[in-house]
């Protein structure tokens, strides 16, 4: 890498600051002191070490904790700084938070190849990811401190105590704050590496586990928290793209000299998929957008029936021929062989969208020279930091900043960054002139990147006893991992089991969309176990008593959801409740409470109790908050959402035909309960999400005896159910 | 182009934009209030919910031209100076945002209900909030929020 280019990206980071940055050195380099008001010095040190800085003092006392997370809802900008200030001791009401820079190297948790470090918040991994990364700077941040202090009252370290931001020394009675300390910090001659069992244990945490408000959330209630589309700059123009609704289809424009001729158009900028207008302002942008006359071509895509396909996908599900062999454990064909009974199960999800309330937008500029651009935008980042811009402007790396703002929302549409290459490609046409692109909401729908559609085979084999000794899952639909993650029985005891995928592609654009094969897999897995339940004549709570039986952190959360939903007492008559356990990182068990209307077809959930087990919980209100949010994007998704495709081409525009979950639509009372626990935190962003299918279908094939296989429950297929 | 004075927010401001042009894209792009947020443009979402005349009207479907004539525009900027209007601080004290985008057409469509009826009841809430979308989910929280709201207000004339 051009190091000079990272110094002066880096020195912009912590030019505007007063006090001392104290850095944390990568790779076994001894930490720095920098003052704020010494430029030279800064660039003299970050010319000598890679250096990474998670937090700066001022002699006000006010601490400056960088978040490497994006924010979207999920409380990174609590929850990781939160650890660091716990392992540092720092007054929490003097702490303020920034995001730190996009340098993954950096600012990097572990990532998934061994040695590498990434800026990616997908999967729920944030907490999980940077647990120790965060805990172990502050502990060091710590020790300079207290070495300081040592040095300066001439004691040794070891008397040495910390609390609140103020250093202690007993012996002496002295006693000085962090602030204060800041004109004495030297950095000590060596800096323990921290282990685990040098860090604080959870049982001795001060802030990590308290209810502690989330540090943006001020910002969120009177409108100044910015989101990329809220950005704007001297000289901004707007742009705009026409993608159509058939993915893949190459656009030709038939009235370009009309579009040119609109009022406040700049410029056409056309690309494979779309055309784009720079204009200058929005309304214009959006004026001429309409005017637009291309014919489209063909597409993969064309032909391709949403609701139609999945006669192609039971034929596939019915081949001779294996898929992609996910898991194969025991000998599931002689399960079946010897099985007292089996069963045979086809369900099916139809394509859903993520919906995030803030359209996909990004401001960039490119300077005039053409070698280095800014960007503004609302990502969940990415292996690559720069979100693919330095390739499309042909430029380093190093001279790509990128400015990451709030999110609103991502549930994984934010980790693919096609939003911000369009605007680096009009921005590099219009450079110097920042663009700021916009997707309006139909270009979010028409031209999304769903939850692919599958087909889930399920295949199981009982003993006489009822025990379930082979389970199978085939999944049929495109996308790899995003149709066919999740499925995966460890917590449960079934000694043949066998996965595989049978791809079928479409044309048509997919994403992770939030909990991924979760989703659709843990609804065919569970309502499986129901159905066999039913079926035998089983309580569902004790057929999962039994399949966690060596599975005791699972078990522990069936236990307690059935304790606080009640579930050994019967529900009022017209209602009955319904259990799905799912693991994502943390685990959890679900259990609704709902009842019908059997002349609309309409599913009312009552209640919704969950059960967690997510190892340290750092802010147990917002673990709450994820549970109850995932629910509810859960119920929203399987009563309501649905993306239908004829002829390649996608039917829904806006929120009247892609309709979301409204308030009138909740349930009466989300309960969680977070199982106490001093294992290392997992994510719960996306264990709540995937109980919401299953624990409605199981609860509705308990009222009415019928089930429900394919997603989502809208009333006609509710009506169809209660009819056959 | 026209030139509109627009009241907003106690304060005067003058446009220069196409005839015809949404209030949404007047107060975000041309006048820098972005705490109105642009999600869907055809009225179905409520994030750009804004006060006419203390009324909840959805920015994105009227046009500037019919509201140039001394009406008083309020924005989420314009409901406290230092983001401490009673909804706001119970919005805090239930810690209802998660991403935070819908939040300001959610705290001005609740403020308009507080004002017309302080004690609404649970349905009345649903009932008068339902037009306002919230992906995160964070309904519950909201319910709760204008709640609290009522409850400090009514403390207050107490």
């Amino acid at each position: 890498m051009d190091q000079t280019k990272t110094i002066i990206s880096r020195r912009k980071f912590i030019k505007s600051s007063s006090g001392v940055a104290l850095f944390i050195g990568v790779s076994g380099m001894l930490p720095q002191l920098i003052s704020c008001r010494d430029p030279k010095q800064i660039e003299k040190q970050l010319a000598r070490h890679p250096l990474t800085a998670w937090v700066k003092l001022s002699e006000d006392d006010l601490i400056t904790i960088y978040n490497p997370a994006a924010e979207m809802g999920q409380g990174s900008m609590t929850s990781l700084p939160l650890l660091f200030a716990e392992e540092m001791d720092a007054d929490w009401s003097k702490v303020k938070v920034e995001f730190s820079p996009q340098e993954s190297e950096v600012y990097g948790s572990p990532g998934w190849a061994p040695g590498s470090k990434l800026m990616f918040t997908v999967g729920s991994r944030t907490t999980n990811s940077y647990y120790q990364v965060m805990r172990k700077a502050g502990a060091q941040a710590r020790y300079v401190l207290m070495s300081s202090a040592a040095k300066h009252w001439e004691v040794p370290i070891s008397e040495i105590t910390t609390y609140k931001s103020f250093i202690v020394h007993k012996k002496t009675d002295q006693k000085i704050s962090y602030g204060d300390l800041v004109p004495f910090l030297e950095m000590p001659e060596t800096l323990p590496d921290f282990t685990e069992e040098q860090l604080k244990n959870p049982t001795e945490f001060q802030l990590v586990g308290k209810d502690i408000p989330r540090t943006e959330i001020p910002a969120k209630v009177d409108g100044s928290a910015l989101f990329a589309i809220d950005i704007r700059l001297p000289g901004m123009v707007y742009g705009v793209l026409e993608r159509g609704n058939l993915h893949g289809s190459k656009p030709t424009l038939t009235n370009e000299s009309e579009i040119l001729a609109m009022e406040g158009v700049l410029k056409i900028i056309p690309l494979d998929y779309a055309i784009g207008i720079v204009a200058k302002t929005l309304e214009q942008a959006l004026n001429a957008k309409k005017s637009l006359k291309i014919n489209w071509s063909q597409s993969k895509a064309s032909g391709h029936n949403s609701q139609e396909v999945y006669a192609t996908y039971e034929k596939i599900a019915s081949q001779k021929q294996s898929g992609k062999v996910i898991i194969e454990k025991g000998d599931f064909p002689k399960a079946i062989k010897t099985a007292a009974k089996t069963y045979k199960v086809d369900f099916k999800n139809d394509y859903v969208y993520h919906a995030q309330m803030e359209p996909l937008n990004a401001v960039v500029q490119v300077a005039e020279d053409g070698g280095s651009a800014e960007v503004w935008v609302g990502s969940q980042q990415g292996p690559d930091t720069k979100l693919g811009v330095p390739k499309i402007l042909d430029i380093a790396p190093e001279n790509v900043s990128v400015h990451l703002q709030y999110l609103g929302g991502g549930f994984g549409r934010r980790s693919m960054n096609d939003f911000v290459e369009e605007c680096a490609v009009l921005a590099k046409e219009m450079a110097p002139l920042p663009v700021k692109l916009i997707w309006t909401r139909e270009d979010d729908i028409t031209y999304g990147a769903f939850r692919p559609l599958s087909l889930q085979r399920l295949i199981a084999s009982t003993d006489p006893n009822g025990s379930v000794t082979g389970f199978s899952h085939s999944v049929i639909g495109d996308g790899g991992n995003l149709v066919a993650s999740a499925v995966a029985n460890d917590h449960y005891d079934i000694p043949n089991q066998f996965a595989e995928w049978r791809e079928a592609s479409n044309g048509i654009r997919l994403k992770h969309w939030r909990a991924v094969g979760h989703g659709p897999n843990k609804f065919a897995i569970e309502c499986m176990l129901d159905e066999i339940a039913s079926d035998q004549g089983l309580d569902p709570l004790e057929l999962r008593r039994k399949l966690m039986a060596k599975a005791p952190r699972a078990l522990a959360t069936l236990e307690k959801v059935a304790e606080i939903s009640n579930w050994n007492t019967p529900s009022v008559n017209g209602r009955a409740k319904g259990m799905a356990f799912v693991e994502h990182g943390s685990l959890g068990t679900g259990v609704c409470e709902i009842s019908v209307d059997r002349s609309t077809g309409n599913i009312k959930v009552h209640h919704f109790w969950v059960a967690l087990d997510s190892g340290v919980v750092v802010q147990p209100d917002n673990v709450k908050a994820q549970m109850e949010g995932g629910i509810i994007m859960g119920m929203s998704s399987v009563l309501k959402e649905q993306i239908t495709i004829v002829d390649g081409k996608v039917q829904q525009s806006n929120f009247h035909d892609y309709n979301l979950l409204r308030m009138q639509d909740i349930p009466e009372s989300i309960e969680t309960a977070i199982l106490e626990s001093t294992e290392i935190p997992e994510g719960v962003g996306e264990t709540a999400t995937p109980m919401v299918a299953c624990a409605i279908a199981n609860a509705f094939l308990k009222l009415t005896g019928k089930p429900l296989r394919h997603l989502p429950f809208s009333p006609d297929r509710v009506l169809q159910a209660l009819n056959t | 182009m026209a030139t509109y004075q627009l009241d907003i927010n106690n304060s005067k401001f003058k446009v220069e934009v196409t005839e015809g042009t949404s209030l949404l894209w007047v107060l975000r792009e041309h006048l820098g209030l972005t705490g109105t947020k642009y999600s869907c443009g055809i009225g179905q979402c409520g994030s750009c919910m804004v006060h006419i005349d203390n009324q909840p009207m959805r920015a994105c479907l009227l046009q500037v031209d019919n509201f140039a004539e001394g009406q008083k525009i309020k924005t989420i900027e314009g409901l406290s100076k230092n983001g401490d209007h009673p909804v706001q601080k119970a919005w805090i004290e239930a810690q209802a945002p998660q991403c935070g985008y819908c939040q300001s057409g959610q705290i001005m469509q609740a403020v308009a209900l507080l004002d017309a009826n302080p004690n609404p009841t649970t349905e009345e809430i649903k009932t008068h909030m339902n037009g306002i979308l919230c992906r995160c989910g964070t309904y519950l929280r909201i319910i709760k929020a204008i709640e609290l709201a009522a409850a400090s207000q009514s403390k207050i004339e107490n």
